[in-house]
């Protein structure tokens, strides 16, 4: 059979994920969301009876719950859930092969350059079209040391017990509206499980890419590290921009165990028409550590606040954040950290850039509850107003009882002056690159806490908003 | 082949400061000019460079022959004009080394990239010449230097990017006396037949280190008064008022 090379539909040179492919898909949910939705997912993947269950007791909660725009914002409400498709999907099993992914599949992951990051330096990929891992591969000698990495939708089918173990624990069904609509629709998203003692030398990535219109992405994460495991994930995600609205809604749950660590990097790129509400938490053990490090670029609205459960003594937790929201976009982002055991240490460092008339929210929460001893906080945020027009808003709810902890928190925000650009200018770098770099400078710091090969990649990023700001 | 100001008009929304001034600086020249607080010499400057906040409302400006004042600031930077300011800006988070680089790669046509061992050791040769520590590299650009260091900074950059026209504004404001030396030497190096300066100060001592050729006496936006280093000299023994008169 020759498969002919289907056309890009649309390419924009300065941007790195603009770009989709014609629609080609053999299962589709068809749009809106009933229990019928959930019927026909639970039938094309195959899942076990207590998994169908689940879902369509979310699909209740998540109907009764009110969209949170009391505390959020109103744009919320323009969402329409009855516009979105819930499934779509060409073939469900995932290729161990780059040769056996489809062709049109295979052209998007080499053009976002996934393969040759994974030669390069990663210890296993998966990469997410739609709703199910197109390509899912770990490499040998990770594999022989017990490492699972695969998509959700695979490990439950081969994992059940691991699974169903941990699945939902650490968030449950109705933390919020998004995390129940998750639960109930739930498709691809990442599996791990790191067994005692291993240390996983290179990262595990997984690259999440929205290909079509009026679709509804739903991956849902686990990650477990036993005792004193230590494993870096990283992922990243892209879609075409569409006049209609995009929806992007995962759940990640972590769980470190004794001594284990884990740090979880996210690098999203969304097209300014994706509305990205995704709920992210991880539980510490005693002497575990959780480190999310988190870079939000583009989106319509990002509402994310990855939290710590600092669950043992000694636990630490990090969360360590760049948002930047260019016109058009909201980034409310920020930080949880719930402190449940004596010594846990916690630490969140967040940095807002907002261009043209973006605007860019910091919320946190920090809970010490009366009862325990020696817990430490340190919280900072910084915002960067490129614009006068651009906005930022700080929400910090630290919440501490009890005398013998250490807390400390900063705030600050500052502008680029005009001045500071004339200045650049006049050595003969553009406004752009002139701001590029202002903004490259405000993060400088953050920037080096991501792999090498990652803050490459932001940088180019951060170029590329600089230069479409500035027109 | 010069930088040639001719009977330039700048002003700010409520008045104009800029009132006639025309110059010609040519390649091999030093000029210096001296002149009372506001009368307008960092505003010239400033003009010269394209800042937003001064229009320009008669006059021209060529640089080569070619319009300066249809330039873009980046552009007029690229096409040879420096300006050494006399309040240098702090860009944090952003390495003095990375800065100069970034400078420098913008010169280069596009898809070229800038040779890093070979800039670094031009950055160090031209730091070792100004007796600055190699801690400068790393170092934010200008972010908690003293006045002096960001003085040396501005003459630092002036020698990475060797531009056709400098101008020094006030740069001798700050240092010490061996920095002055130091910094003199370092912009005495730079002086060829192919690059023009134009150094603004109100002190003689500068000008005993930077040898200018011609002297200019800048009063309320414009030149009166242009000769020789005695000039200075002058200035400096009966101040401004009576130079005015004479
Ligand atoms: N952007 C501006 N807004 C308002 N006034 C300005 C601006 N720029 C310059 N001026 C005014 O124009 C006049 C000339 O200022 P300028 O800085 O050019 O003087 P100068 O000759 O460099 O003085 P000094 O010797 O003190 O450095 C001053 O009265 C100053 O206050
Ligand atoms: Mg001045």
């Amino acid at each position: 059979m020759s498969v002919e090379t289907p056309d890009i539909a649309d390419i924009r040179a300065d941007s790195v994920g603009d770009f989709y492919f014609p629609e080609n898909h053999v299962y589709d949910a068809g749009y809106g969301l009933s229990e019928k939705t959930i019927d026909y997912i639970c039938d094309v993947k195959n899942d076990p009876d207590w998994v169908r269950e689940f879902r369509k007791k979310a699909l209740k909660v998540f109907e009764e719950k009110p969209m949170p725009t009391h505390w959020a914002t109103t744009d919320l409400n323009n969402i329409k859930f009855e516009e979105f498709r819930y499934y779509l999907a060409g073939d469900r099993k995932a290729k161990r092969s780059w040769d056996d992914v489809p062709e049109e599949v295979k052209k998007t992951f080499e053009r976002l350059g996934i393969p040759e990051q994974e030669r390069k330096f990663l210890a296993g990929v998966e990469a997410q079209y739609d709703s199910e891992a197109a390509y899912s591969n770990v490499k040998k000698v990770v594999e022989e040391q017990g490492v699972i990495f695969m998509n959700s939708t695979e490990a439950l089918q081969q994992h059940p017990e691991i699974f169903r173990k941990w699945f939902g624990k650490v968030i449950p069904t109705g933390d919020n509206k998004f995390s129940a609509l998750n639960s109930a629709v739930f498709s691809g998203g990442s599996f791990i499980y790191i067994p005692p003692g291993v240390k996983v030398k290179h990262p595990l990535q997984a690259y999440f890419r929205i290909n079509s219109e009026q679709f509804g992405q739903f991956e849902r994460t686990l990650i477990i590290a036993d005792e004193g495991a230590e494993v870096m994930y990283m992922e990243g995600c892209t879609a075409p921009k569409f006049e209609t609205a995009t929806l992007h809604s995962a759940v990640v749950e972590l769980v470190a165990m004794k001594g284990a660590k884990i740090q979880y990097v996210t690098v999203q790129n969304w097209s300014s028409n994706v509305f990205n509400l995704v709920t992210k938490r991880g539980i510490a053990h005693e002497d575990a550590e959780v480190r999310w490090i988190d870079c939000n670029i583009g989106s319509r609205l990002t509402m994310k606040y990855p939290g710590v459960v600092m669950k043992g003594r000694r636990a630490r937790g990090e969360v360590i954040s760049i948002a930047l929201a260019n016109t058009g976009q909201h980034q409310d982002t920020g930080a949880k950290m719930i402190h449940a055991a004596d010594e846990t240490t916690s630490n969140v460092i967040s940095k807002s850039i907002s261009i043209g008339k973006g605007r860019a929210t910091y919320r946190g929460l920090v809970h010490i509850p009366k009862h325990l001893k020696g817990c430490k906080n340190n919280t900072e945020c910084d915002a960067l107003l490129i614009n006068s027009s651009s906005r930022t808003d700080t929400y910090p709810a630290i919440n501490v009882r009890g005398n013998e902890h250490a807390t400390q928190h900063e705030a600050s925000v500052s502008q680029v002056s005009a001045e500071q650009i004339f200045y650049m200018q006049q050595r003969g770098l553009s406004e752009a690159e002139a701001m590029s770099l202002s903004v490259n400078g405000f993060i400088n710091d953050l920037v080096r806490e991501f792999p090498m090969e990652y803050s490459v990649e932001l940088k180019r990023l951060i170029d590329l908003e600089m230069e479409g700001s500035v027109g | 082949m010069s930088l040639l100001i001719q009977d330039l008009h700048a002003c700010i929304p409520d008045r104009e400061i800029l009132k006639g001034f025309s110059l010609e600086v040519k390649p091999g020249e030093v000029h210096a000019i001296m002149g009372p607080n506001g009368s307008g010499k960092s505003t010239l400057s400033k003009v010269l460079c394209g800042h937003e906040d001064y229009e320009v409302t008669s006059g021209s400006v060529t640089l080569d022959g070619e319009d300066l004042l249809a330039m873009d600031v980046d552009a007029r930077s690229r096409a040879g004009l420096f300006l050494a300011f006399q309040y240098p800006f702090e860009i944090p988070g952003v390495s003095n080394a990375n800065f100069i680089r970034a400078a420098l790669q913008a010169r280069l046509p596009k898809g070229e990239e800038l040779d890093a061992v070979g800039y670094y050791k031009k950055l160090y040769r031209r730091m070792d010449e100004l007796e600055m520590s190699r801690s400068f590299t790393a170092r934010s650009v200008n972010e908690g230097f003293s006045g002096g260091e960001k003085k040396r900074n501005e003459i630092l950059q002036l020698m990475m990017l060797e531009p056709k026209y400098s101008i020094l504004d006030e740069t001798d404001s700050g240092l010490d006396i061996d920095a002055l030396k130091v910094v003199s030497q370092g912009v005495n190096a730079m002086r060829s037949p192919e690059r023009g300066f134009l150094v603004i100060t109100h002190y003689q001592r500068l000008l005993d280190y930077i040898k200018p050729d011609i002297v200019h006496v800048m009063v309320e936006g414009r030149l009166i008064r242009s000769g020789g280093p005695e000039l200075a000299l002058e200035l400096e023994a009966k101040g401004y008022e009576l130079t005015h008169a004479a």
